[in-house]
């Protein structure tokens, strides 16, 4: 990935702003921002972020590249879509988040430890596994996710919730063997295996 | 009609005066102590019928003098409208009935208040004449447009347009001004995302091949006599030849001039070629022809390029502009939409500060300009480096840190400064004022006075008087494009900082006026507020000293001087404000209508009871253009007002003569309230000056109050605003609550 991260920089060298626009999902919309700040006002996690959003699209325009995406503030995006609706320049600004924060991703600039993005991971990992959530697994695996102590404190803690749940029918403990999968599931990974390679020759291209 | 004199008065008894008072007592009254010939009652005299005897009265029997008492004298005017006869209107409705409870304690009161006002209107119309013209009027359809600018053409495309045949005077040798040299306009029609072009070429066109428009060029104005409708204008050319035509009326388009950047050494001007102001940047473009736009120094295809916005303006510092031109920004958009056409993939970034982009259009505009990729950065500039690329340092107002940037070209945001002549009133400026450091300020102003441009022989001054900052004094309240010398308009950017669409507008606005104050000009009528006005103000000369005062005092500078200092009132350039009569201390102005005899009688003529009888009587002079307005708004709202007021509306606080105020301390009136305009800078005067002149006279009203022996608060002056239609009432309430604490007057008999 530091790989793609240097090719990258070596071709948009002058404009940080042509490359997110050119490997940004919805960045060709940074440009039209019009620092009205509504954004980061409309944000109900704004004070978690380090640079609100309307300054993330400042610092790209200034050509802060290792600012921007080593940065935390999009991984903080809860998908609200308050700034969004807000937005009087009608810039998808959720989306914008959630692109340069797998951007980020995929250049391998993202803070180590990141807690959203280790969820994410996590997440994605479960899901690719059958092709739909296995939310046991899911829970158990995000309980456990600081260490064994805490995972067992955790588990402890929400020992009712888990109950009540068996109890309604809402959790089946067989899920944790194994699990259930989607009906055609050699299918559902032919056409993950299909997007990656369409995914890859993209990033390819875009980096050469 | 010959010269016999025919008074007859008309009595209202509808919307209720007929109940509430007794007519056939006013009817008495009107022809006993009014002396009216005679005196006729009607239902509804605003209708059909009731205006129909009126007027076959003024057909069959001669009458050459009406009285109506009904309303106000400001409402059902188009009914009450006799141009043939001179009127007066006593306002029985708003003036007593609706301010006055209907209650039996109240009737007697009620009753003398509305006589009074019969007494007094038989007093005014005995006084008056109906106006007729001064023998001074002249149509004259030819109208001068001073500046061959954006502006000017306009106005003289428009006014030919309309008929009027026009003479351009433009001191260069071309047409066009500032405009003719760009390439491009901020775009004026949907979807506003291109600049576009400018027009120019087509309009000089147009003038050229327009009949009815004569373009001066190399020639300025080098003196301007007269009123509207017989201005006189020499005309000089550079060669030294000069003709005089006469005009009807005057546009002054004049245009701007732009700031120096060279007074700040931050921004390098004048150490690199390649920083240019943005009106400079259009000489590069045009240079270009159509190619790359090369910087200066070299010669180099500009490859990345920063706007430096808010150059000297919208600053507290000496020698900068105090005001923000707000259109720098349009135009750095457009600029750098001229780099993305000319120059490929040019970097092109705005350092704004406050970016102004007005309207939808501006908003459109903007985007146009972000979708192009110009770089937009919130930054104020510290800086600018000389050296083979420049180097901009600024600090970035949204990240909040030091930044610099490297480019081949700046451009500056100048501001525009008014291209006018000397402030008449920079002198008086010196003599008024306050403190040393102000003395300082307006003596600076007056030796740093820029040459005259329409070289008016007027007594106050060669120009237009100045607003703020140079530009000059236009578009009055209500009255868009009025100046304070009638029929003289500016339009454009002499008077405000305006881009080339608005200077259009203005001067299509400025052109129709200059047409109305040419045709009225021909009939002799006033131009606002006292449109349509035929009156004039005529001097007794064998009483005139020669004092000076109406000269100098004139609000528009109407009043010129003969060799013998004797005044010259030139009737097409009088407002009819009546500030000249105010000023006049032995009384010889006069007009036909409105005369120190019309409201002096007024006030004479109402029955001042004796002390014993313990009904105060108190003058109201009230200024008819805001504070009367009020008082009938605050009557149709049913605000009461004393029983003891009488008022009495005049033309301006300005047009108050202290006579008024003297015979009626004199004859035992217990209070007066004067009621005038807000003065000061943000005046609401119809006539500018003319409440604060009022307000100054009445100020030193103390002296003859001490020496009559009276109380001072038994004189009081107020700004009332039209809106005041609470507070004008309470005024004159109040002063009934003074005069029944400190007791009557004792000049009563």
């Amino acid at each position: 990935m530091t790989e793609l991260n240097t090719a990258m920089i070596e071709q948009y060298r002058n404009s940080f702003l042509q490359e997110v626009e050119a490997n940004v999902e919805e960045g060709e919309w940074v440009k039209m921002c019009m620092q009205c700040g509504v954004c980061a006002g409309s944000c109900p996690l704004g004070n978690a972020w380090e640079h609100p959003p309307q300054e993330i699209f400042m610092m790209i325009r200034a050509g802060k590249r290792e600012a921007v995406l080593s940065s935390d503030s999009m991984w903080m995006c809860t998908s609200c879509y308050n700034c969004i609706s807000r937005c009087p320049r009608g810039l998808p600004i959720t989306h914008i988040m959630h692109g340069l924060a797998h951007y980020a991703q995929r250049l391998g600039l993202v803070p180590k430890n990141q807690p959203t993005q280790r969820f994410a991971q996590m997440f994605w990992q479960n899901l690719n596994k059958k092709g739909r959530v296995n939310e046991l697994k899911l829970g158990l695996s995000l309980y456990f996710m600081n260490g064994f102590g805490e995972g067992v404190k955790t588990s402890l803690k929400m020992k009712d919730i888990g109950l009540g749940m068996l109890k309604t029918k809402r959790m089946a403990v067989t899920e944790a063997f194994g699990g259930h999968g989607v009906k055609d599931l050699s299918g559902f990974q032919k056409i993950m295996k299909k997007a990656h390679e369409l995914e890859d020759a993209r990033i390819q291209k875009s980096g050469n | 009609m010959a010269d016999e004199k025919k008074f007859a008065g008309y009595i209202c008894t509808g919307c209720g005066i007929g109940e509430r008072l007794d007519a056939g007592q006013l009817e008495t009254i009107a022809t006993r102590d009014g002396k009216m010939q005679s005196c006729r009652q009607h239902e509804m005299l605003c209708s059909k019928e009731g205006v129909q005897t009126i007027r076959d009265d003024i057909a069959n029997e001669g009458v050459t003098h009406i009285m109506i008492a009904a309303c106000s004298r400001r409402a059902k005017v188009e009914a009450f409208n006799f141009t043939e006869v001179a009127m007066s209107r006593a306002n029985l409705r708003e003036g007593v009935i609706w301010v006055r409870p209907d209650t039996d304690e109240n009737r007697e009161t009620t009753q003398e208040m509305a006589d009074d006002y019969i007494r007094m209107a038989c007093a005014e119309v005995k006084f008056m004449t109906q106006p007729t013209g001064s023998g001074e009027q002249e149509l004259n359809k030819q109208i001068l447009v001073v500046g061959g600018g954006i502006t000017g053409m306009t106005a003289a495309l428009e006014t030919a347009a309309a008929g009027y045949p026009v003479h351009i005077v433009e001191k260069s040798g071309v047409l066009g001004g500032h405009a003719g040299g760009y390439y491009k306009s901020i775009p004026t029609r949907s979807p506003y995302a291109e600049p576009q072009d400018t027009g120019i070429s087509q309009m000089i066109a147009d003038v050229e091949a327009n009949d009815s428009i004569t373009v001066h060029l190399n020639s300025t104005l080098a003196r301007t006599e007269g009123a509207p409708g017989r201005f006189n204008a020499e005309i000089a050319t550079e060669s030294g030849s000069s003709e005089t035509l006469s005009f009807g009326a005057i546009i002054q388009a004049t245009g701007f001039k732009l700031y120096d950047p060279s007074a700040l050494p931050q921004y390098a001007y004048d150490k690199s070629a390649d920083v240019v102001t943005n009106e400079e940047l259009e000489g590069l473009v045009m240079q270009a022809d159509g190619g790359p736009i090369k910087r200066p120094s070299d010669g180099k295809a500009v490859e990345s390029v920063a706007f430096v916005q808010n150059v000297g303006q919208n600053s507290t510092e000496e020698n900068e502009l105090p005001y923000h031109s707000g259109i720098g920004d349009m135009i750095a958009i457009k600029q750098a939409m001229y780099f993305k056409e000319l120059n490929g993939n040019c970097d092109t970034t705005i350092l704004f500060d406050n970016l102004r982009t007005p309207g939808a259009a501006g908003e459109d505009f903007y985007r146009a300009g972000q979708q192009k990729m110009i770089t937009f950065s919130k930054g104020a500039v510290t800086e600018v480096v000389p050296g083979s690329t420049l180097e901009v340092k600024f600090k970035d107002l949204i990240l909040n840190d030091d930044a610099t940037m490297q480019c081949d070209l700046v451009v500056l945001d100048v501001g525009m400064m008014p291209n006018t002549g000397p402030d008449p009133y920079a002198q008086l400026a010196v003599e008024e004022a306050e403190d040393e450091a102000e003395k300082e300020k307006a003596r600076a102003l007056l030796e740093n006075a820029p040459p005259s441009i329409l070289n008016l022989e007027y007594r106050q001054g060669t120009d237009l008087p100045h607003l703020k900052y140079g530009f000059t004094d236009s578009h009055f309240i209500c009255f868009p494009y009025e100046t304070r010398r009638t029929g003289i308009y500016a339009a454009g950017p002499t008077r405000r900082p305006m881009d080339m669409r608005q200077a259009a507008d203005d001067a299509a606005g400025a052109a129709m006026k200059a047409i109305q104050a040419a045709e009225n000009a021909g009939k002799g009528r006033a131009a606002h507020p006292r449109s349509g006005d035929l009156s004039f103000p005529s001097f007794r000369k064998e009483g005139c000293t020669q004092c000076k005062r109406c000269t100098v005092e004139c609000p528009f500078g109407a009043i010129n001087e003969d060799e013998k200092r004797y005044p010259i009132f030139n009737e097409a350039r009088c407002r009819r404000c009546g500030t000249c009569m105010g000023a006049c201390p032995v009384r010889v102005i006069s007009f036909e209508n409105y005369s120190v005899d019309t409201v002096g009688q007024q006030i004479k003529n109402v029955e001042v009871p004796e002390e014993w009888d313990e009904k105060p009587r108190i003058l109201v002079l009230a200024c008819e253009n805001d504070a009367y307005p009020a008082l009938d708004q605050s009557a149709m709202n049913g605000v009461e007002i004393t029983q003891w007021a009488r008022v009495v509306p005049v033309r301006c606080l300005g047009s108050i003569s202290l006579s008024w105020i003297t015979d009626s301390l004199n004859n035992g009136y217990d209070g007066i309230v004067l009621m005038g305009c807000q003065k000061g800078e943000d005046y609401q005067c119809h006539f500018v000056k003319g409440s604060e002149m009022g307000l100054e006279r009445m100020s030193k009203v103390g002296d003859t109050l001490q020496t009559l022996n009276l109380e001072p608060e038994r004189v009081a002056s107020y700004e009332v605003a039209i809106t005041d239609i609470q507070r004008a009432p309470k005024l004159i309430n109040d002063m009934a609550e003074t005069v029944q604490n400190i007791g009557m007057s004792p000049f009563k008999f």
